[in-house]
């Protein structure tokens, strides 16, 4: 035909919106450098070694996946490096960097690649990999070190560089020296719920406590979610849901006994829910589609994570929580299908 | 002519601009608030319009050489040609006869000779039969066929023969015969006539100057409509990007009339016939059913201005409004272009880029590629849009990505359907329970879904294959 090269079909539409993929992806990373900014500031080299060798490690491993897999890498969607930041993010500052680089190799392999990559994966591979080591290494996980120590840019935690298969180093000594004062080790929801002891809000928005490396800062962490909302390319109703959730089921305990239970506020700013809220239960993948879904979805999360710190063995719950979220979302999707135009009920159920 | 700083140059992407962009942050914002209180649907998107040519007067683009008219150019049968080769017709004369009721007479778009009737190359893709007409050399524009006819003489039924007569369909783009839907089905009653206004497209601006140069004779038509379905009022649908015609339409009628105007929100797809009819009387038409379902028939205003043209001459449909427009041709405008004249003729006579690119018949969203610039200007035929390759751009779409969930589908779904779901079923090919569970049936093909796609997976592509494969299977069961 005369017009071959110079006519060319495609189907309808013809036109197409920017972002694609990897352009939200990047972004999520960019929102994600004021709590990696702060945390470096706050913990020092350690967190900064954390950093790298989680992203390293979660790239590497899907790298390897897809060259044993014999796909065209996948590395270059973004997703992976969201996967390694976020890891570091919920891990504590002076966390052994080869428990690290399990963590993600679990979290990718196991959380993401088994599913069959980006898009498949049922669950946040991030937490995938937290939750294997808060099993596999149970004291660890729960080794704090105070914020702002002195030394902190010129050495490591002692636990961080930690050999291999090897007991991490004992960190009481290397705190005592360091100790900031009346640091006892423990974080503002431990000391709640074990000594009930109540840390100020404000230390809490600004950062000034210990807790995982990324978790601390209530206010590096809402700068980056407001910079995704404002270029749309996050949920905000999945974190407002999960925010207002948690407040709803704090303030019923608070209000039925305020001496035993912590008030609504301290719980918005204490632990992971603030970093898991924004960045981790929004995960696009693994959460409804739905508009009546994503509230469910969000309310359940925040709900969980209130009960499991109020009721639970463990100070935290934002990391099961949100697992049990991500694992229910395709149940709630297919439970808030909206009502198609122009049909009676609403849509089908799977 | 426009400056050429009009378009992008973009091929497959347009830069996420919601609104006008010509506007200053303060009128957009204005315009935003007001609008946001107007009439729509629920859901949909905000496509770059582009619709640099609505200040572009219509102006007539002469006849090609050869004409080549499709036997079916609607909805329906294809028409029965009543003319034979080397026969010598005028201007306006019928050359082909409505085959039954869902179906429209053709009437010859110029003088001429009749070349035979062939197998000619379609928009849709396979080809078809069409008359071939040699134009007679230096021929006028004059119409030289059919009588002044009496409307207000005729009765309903006559009223709508009569509309059939003039071989109207649809011209915003479906070409669905205009009569069929002036005739409602046994125990339906249509009390409202809606006229279709939105032209919700990018790029296409047809209907936007036909309503402000054609307004006397578009009320004519409304006023046909009504007496032909015996409507008792009509509304009239304008997105709030063409106030001006709004305003022109207003201008004209009487203060207390049973026809008023509505501006709408500008958002795609507005234009919709289920759209339209939601945001103009709330009325929602029922899965599977027909606008007159819920008392309503809707009218492009293109259809209705041509019919207060034609009927009372008694003329037939010969030409119509085609925006020629888009990144990659030189002179863009609105022009009225005899039905059969070749794609490549337009693009000649208005001068397209060399170089390779690719022509849409029809508005980016909805419109088709076609493969072969000797497919014809035909009823259906609103816009001819001619991109080109935007220098470095994987032209032929970006990579497929997998589906990351965002949701954003199910956000711009006019109809909640829940395209992400539906994706994921077309890709395990579970076309039953795309059917079945999730409403593939009620997808119009807007393409909305598509467009906001971050993975751009073909969503709407999928559901044409699995409604295809599906009718197929119904069919030989």
């Amino acid at each position: 035909m005369s017009d071959g090269p110079l006519v060319e079909i495609r189907t309808s539409p013809h036109v197409r919106q920017t972002p694609s993929v990897d352009q939200i992806m990047r972004n999520v990373v960019y929102a994600l450098v004021p709590v990696c900014v702060f945390s470096v500031w706050a913990f020092g080299i350690s967190v900064l070694a954390l950093l790298l060798v989680t992203t390293l490690a979660c790239v590497l491993t899907e790298q390897l996946f897809c060259l044993a897999a014999g796909k065209p890498t996948t590395v270059r969607d973004w997703s992976v490096v969201i996967t390694g930041i976020l890891l570091a993010l919920t891990l504590p500052p002076g966390f052994p960097l080869w428990m690290a680089a399990v963590a993600s190799f679990v979290g990718v392999g196991l959380g993401k690649l088994l599913f069959g990559g980006l898009g498949q994966n049922v669950l946040n591979p991030a937490l995938v990999g937290r939750a294997f080591v808060q099993a596999a290494f149970p004291v660890a996980i729960t080794t704090w070190t105070p914020p702002f120590a002195e030394g902190r840019f010129t050495e490591f935690i002692p636990s961080t560089l930690t050999l291999p298969f090897l007991q991490p180093a004992d960190v009481s000594g290397w705190l005592q020296l360091r100790a900031v004062d009346g640091f006892t080790g423990a974080t503002p929801l431990a000391l709640m719920k074990f000594e009930h002891v109540a840390t100020p809000a404000m230390d809490l928005f600004t950062g000034m406590v210990a807790g995982s490396a990324g978790e601390t800062s209530t206010v590096a962490i809402l700068l980056g979610g407001a910079y995704l909302v404002a270029r749309r390319m996050m949920d905000w109703r999945i974190p407002t849901a999960v925010l207002a959730s948690a407040a709803l089921t704090g303030s019923l305990f608070w209000w039925l006994d305020p001496g035993q239970y912590p008030d609504p506020l301290f719980i918005l700013l204490s632990g992971g829910l603030m970093l898991g809220a924004v960045f981790m239960a929004s995960d696009m993948v693994a959460s409804p589609v739905t508009p009546l879904g994503v509230w469910v979805y969000g309310g359940l999360i925040g709900f969980v994570t209130v009960v499991i710190r109020l009721f639970g063995g463990l100070p935290e719950g934002v990391m099961y929580a949100i697992l049990l979220g991500n694992a229910a979302s395709p149940l709630i999707s297919g439970w808030t299908q909206p009502r198609v135009f122009g049909q009676r009920s609403r849509g089908g159920r799977r | 002519m426009l400056p050429d700083s009009g378009f992008d140059g973009e091929l497959a992407t347009t830069q996420d601009k919601n609104h006008a962009e010509s506007l200053t942050p303060g009128d957009t914002l204005t315009m935003g608030l007001l609008s946001f209180f107007r009439p729509s649907f629920h859901h949909g998107i905000h496509p770059a319009q582009h619709k640099d040519t609505g200040d572009a007067p219509i102006r007539r683009l002469p006849f090609a050489e050869r004409l080549v008219i499709p036997l079916g150019q609607h909805i329906g049968k294809p028409a029965r040609p009543i003319v034979h080769r080397g026969q010598e017709v005028v201007r306006g004369e019928p050359i082909a006869e409505a085959d039954g009721f869902l179906s429209v007479p053709i009437h010859a778009p110029a003088t001429g000779t009749i070349r035979g009737i062939e197998l000619a190359p379609t928009a849709r893709g396979p080809k078809a039969d069409a008359i071939l007409l040699d134009v007679l050399h230096g021929s006028s524009q004059e119409v030289l066929y059919g009588a002044p006819q009496d409307l207000d003489a005729l009765s309903r039924e006559e009223l709508v023969r009569a509309v059939q007569e003039t071989g109207m369909v649809g011209l915003g783009g479906a070409a669905f015969p205009t009569h069929a839907k002036m005739t409602m089905p046994d125990g339906h009653h249509v009390d409202t006539v809606l006229v279709n206004g939105c032209e919700c497209e990018p790029y296409l601006t047809t209907d936007h100057r036909v309503m402000l140069e054609d307004t006397e004779n578009l009320i004519k038509g409304v006023r046909i409509a009504m007496r032909a379905t015996g409507a008792e009022r009509a509304l009239i649908g304008v997105e709030d990007n063409k106030m001006d015609a709004v305003e022109a339409i207003r201008a004209k009628l009487p203060a207390d009339d049973s026809m008023t105007v509505h501006a709408l929100r500008t958002k795609y797809p507005q234009g919709a016939e289920k759209m339209v009819i939601k945001a103009l009387t709330g009325r929602e038409v029922p899965s599977g059913g027909l606008p007159s379902a819920v008392g309503v028939s809707v009218f492009n205003v293109a259809s209705l201005a041509q019919l207060g043209t034609l009927m009372p001459r008694g003329q037939g449909l010969i030409e119509r409004v085609v925006t020629v427009t888009g990144p990659a041709i030189e002179r863009p405008g609105n022009y009225l272009v005899p039905l059969g004249t070749p794609i490549r003729f337009v693009l000649d006579t208005l001068g397209r880029e060399s170089g390779p690119g690719s022509v849409v018949l029809g508005g980016p969203m909805m419109g088709s590629a076609i493969a072969s610039l000797d497919v014809p200007v035909t009823k259906g035929t609103s816009g001819i849009l001619v991109f080109r390759h935007a220098p470095g751009a994987e032209h032929l779409g970006r990579q497929v990505q997998p589906c990351i969930k965002c949701g954003r589908c199910v956000e711009a779904c006019p109809l909640s359907l829940n395209p992400s779901q539906l994706g994921l079923l077309a890709a395990k090919r579970e076309y039953d329970a795309m059917a079945e569970q999730y409403h593939l049936f009620d997808c119009f093909e807007c393409g909305s879904c598509s467009y906001v796609c971050p993975s751009y997976i073909p969503l709407v592509q999928y559901f044409r294959i699995a409604k295809a494969i599906l009718r197929e299977r119904s069919a030989t069961r």
